[in-house]
């Protein structure tokens, strides 16, 4: 029997990968778009399983709203990412280092 | 029902409609050649809104089956970032017309980035919250990248774009977390839900991914590497957008999540903001020591004065939130008037960042030297000035919440920072002799460095009324 746990436990699992996306790759900005997805919908994943668990509609509707705002972020996030390469002429992860953080 | 609600949000839906209509207006008409008066209009706008909401609103209203609260407290955020993006926008105009940068999108996103401002202060809602934070972000992502040609522009806004997107998903698991175990979106079923003394598990854990994800937003440590880039990288206008208008905004949010959602548990977050507030207390007072780009130095002490707003909210108390409330609204005067002089800054017509080269500026025009001198003090804490009270007030609500460590770690941070601040000073009255900077051209930023200036000075006999608004504000958040 698949339980809510079994959801939440998927969901952590791509939760956790989408952060070491970001923090560990070294190549490509668009990988790190990928993995902002990645985390967007682990929380999709657990919303719905949530909701389905408690019966309750609130959290379906709250997933709907993150796929909508997810969908914008990523346009605006290539659009940022077009203007960079015009500027730079790359994508590398190491390239973005004009100001030191 | 319906018409009830509609008429609680009706600046936000105001203003909505007004940024879509400029939109669909200026694109159909001049474009770019435009700009200047959008921006002058939206000015407009936000001053008219910001007065509207401050007369008059009344009581406490909730629309939307407690998704929308307006009350003091939402007004006294809505009315100070109101002002502050106005301010912000009329000061910006001029330079970025002579660099050619003035496109009419900036006036109409720093608009929608007010509608998801005023949405997040007044939030009562975790998606509520949600939608509000990313329309605000979204527009800011997209304002930094404005010098589509700048590597700098361009680079702050990728930076900006994966931290802030990293920072709303960890904010969103959060939010995930807290629905399952409260069983509820809204912050009323949540602090039922929450209970009194110490919250169940699950929803801690939930309340820490918030909690990571707000502190993004305020830019605290340990999740602050994103502000100096950003503030370097981005045009200079709308890095003092960034430093005022989202602060206050982020930090109003704050306070809404940690009293109307999780105020029954002031115990269970209580070490995890004076942990946020302590630390960038210290590394914005440290790290900013070495900076020599004033921008940059400007990003780190807005980093370190997020550490006293945060103490404010460790407190715990009315008193805790009505000090971070006064402070910010300080904060919020004095960065309008530093940036006002930062943008005045140039060489040959190009604008410099250099702290080096306010070399004896004293000589050069005492009157504002002597209002950057009155709003460093400020900055740095040193009394009389305003922002020394701004300091004592949180620095006494956190004794009095019983952080007295706190409090102390306060005052020696301040007392660290106020090195940096006065190096400026140091600069502009006992410097080497180097190149004059430019006359300044823009009476508009004379005009807000001087008010600013001198509000500094002034606000200590009555803090014109803003003290018993905050108060007002506090008493609205606390539970009834």
């Amino acid at each position: 029997m698949i339980g809510l746990e079994h959801y939440l436990g998927v969901a952590a699992t791509l939760f956790v990968i989408g952060i070491f996306g970001l923090f560990l790759n070294r190549k490509n900005i668009i990988i790190l778009l990928m993995s902002i997805e990645l985390i967007l919908l682990s929380v999709n994943i657990n919303l719905v399983a949530f909701s389905s668990f408690l019966g309750d509609l609130t959290g379906q509707v709250f997933a709907l709203f993150v796929m909508t705002v997810a969908a914008a972020e990523a346009a605006i996030g290539l659009a940022i990412l077009v203007s960079f390469f015009r500027n730079r002429g790359s994508i590398a992860v190491e390239d973005v280092n004009v100001m030191k953080g | 029902m319906i018409q009830a609600d509609l008429n609680i949000i009706l600046p936000e839906i105001l203003l909505a409609i007004y940024a879509m209509l400029a939109l669909l207006a200026v694109v159909y008409t001049g474009k770019d050649k435009m700009a200047p008066m959008l921006t002058w209009l939206t000015a407009g706008v936000f001053a008219i809104l910001a007065v509207w909401i401050g007369i008059s609103g009344e009581g406490e209203n909730i629309a939307f089956n407690g998704m929308f609260h307006d009350d003091a407290f939402s007004r006294f955020a809505k009315v100070a970032m109101l002002l502050a993006g106005a301010a912000v926008l009329v000061m910006g105009a001029d330079y970025m017309q002579r660099r050619n940068m003035l496109r009419f999108e900036y006036p109409i996103l720093v608009a929608l980035a007010m509608v998801g401002m005023m949405t997040m202060v007044s939030a009562g809602d975790l998606m509520a919250l949600y939608m509000g934070l990313e329309l605000q972000s979204l527009s800011l992502y997209v304002v930094a990248t404005l010098r589509r040609d700048g590597v700098k522009s361009t680079e702050a806004g990728m930076k900006y774009f994966l931290l802030g997107a990293l920072s709303s998903g960890l904010l969103l698991y959060g939010s995930s977390l807290v629905y399952g175990f409260a069983g509820t979106t809204t912050f009323a079923g949540i602090v039922e839900a929450v209970g009194h003394g110490h919250a169940p598990l699950g929803l801690l854990f939930g309340l820490t991914f918030v909690i990571s994800g707000l502190a993004f937003k305020v830019s605290a440590v340990p999740f602050h590497m994103w502000t100096p880039d950003v503030y370097e990288g981005a045009p200079t206008p709308i890095t003092a957008f960034f430093a005022t208008a989202p602060k206050l905004a982020a930090m109003g949010l704050f306070a809404r999540v940690l009293f109307d959602a999780f105020g029954g548990v002031v115990g269970d977050w209580q070490q995890i903001i004076a942990l946020l507030s302590v630390l960038s207390m210290f590394l914005g007072a440290v790290a900013a020591i070495g900076q020599t780009n004033i921008k940059r130095l400007m990003a780190y002490s807005s980093i370190a004065h997020m550490g006293y707003a945060l103490m404010g909210l460790a407190a715990g108390t009315a008193l805790g939130v009505e000090a971070m409330l006064v402070y910010m609204a300080i904060y919020v005067t004095m960065n309008v008037g530093t940036f006002a002089f930062i943008l005045s800054m140039e060489k040959d017509g190009q604008p410099v960042t250099d702290i080096a080269s306010l070399n004896m500026y004293s000589k050069q025009s005492s009157g504002r030297a002597l209002a950057l001198l009155f709003l460093m003090f400020s900055l740095a804490g040193v009394p009389p000035f305003l922002g020394f009270f701004g300091k004592l007030y949180v620095l006494r609500a956190a004794y009095e919440g019983g952080l007295a460590w706190l409090a102390i770690a306060g005052v020696v941070a301040s007392v660290i920072g106020a090195f940096y601040y006065l190096r400026i000073v140091f600069y502009m009255y006992f410097g080497k002799e180097g190149d004059a900077l430019d006359a300044p051209r823009s009476l508009v930023q004379q005009v807000l460095l001087m008010a600013s200036a001198a509000i500094m000075l002034l606000g200590i006999v009555n803090f014109f009324g803003v003290d018993a608004a905050a108060q007002a504000a506090a008493a609205a958040l606390m539970p009834h």
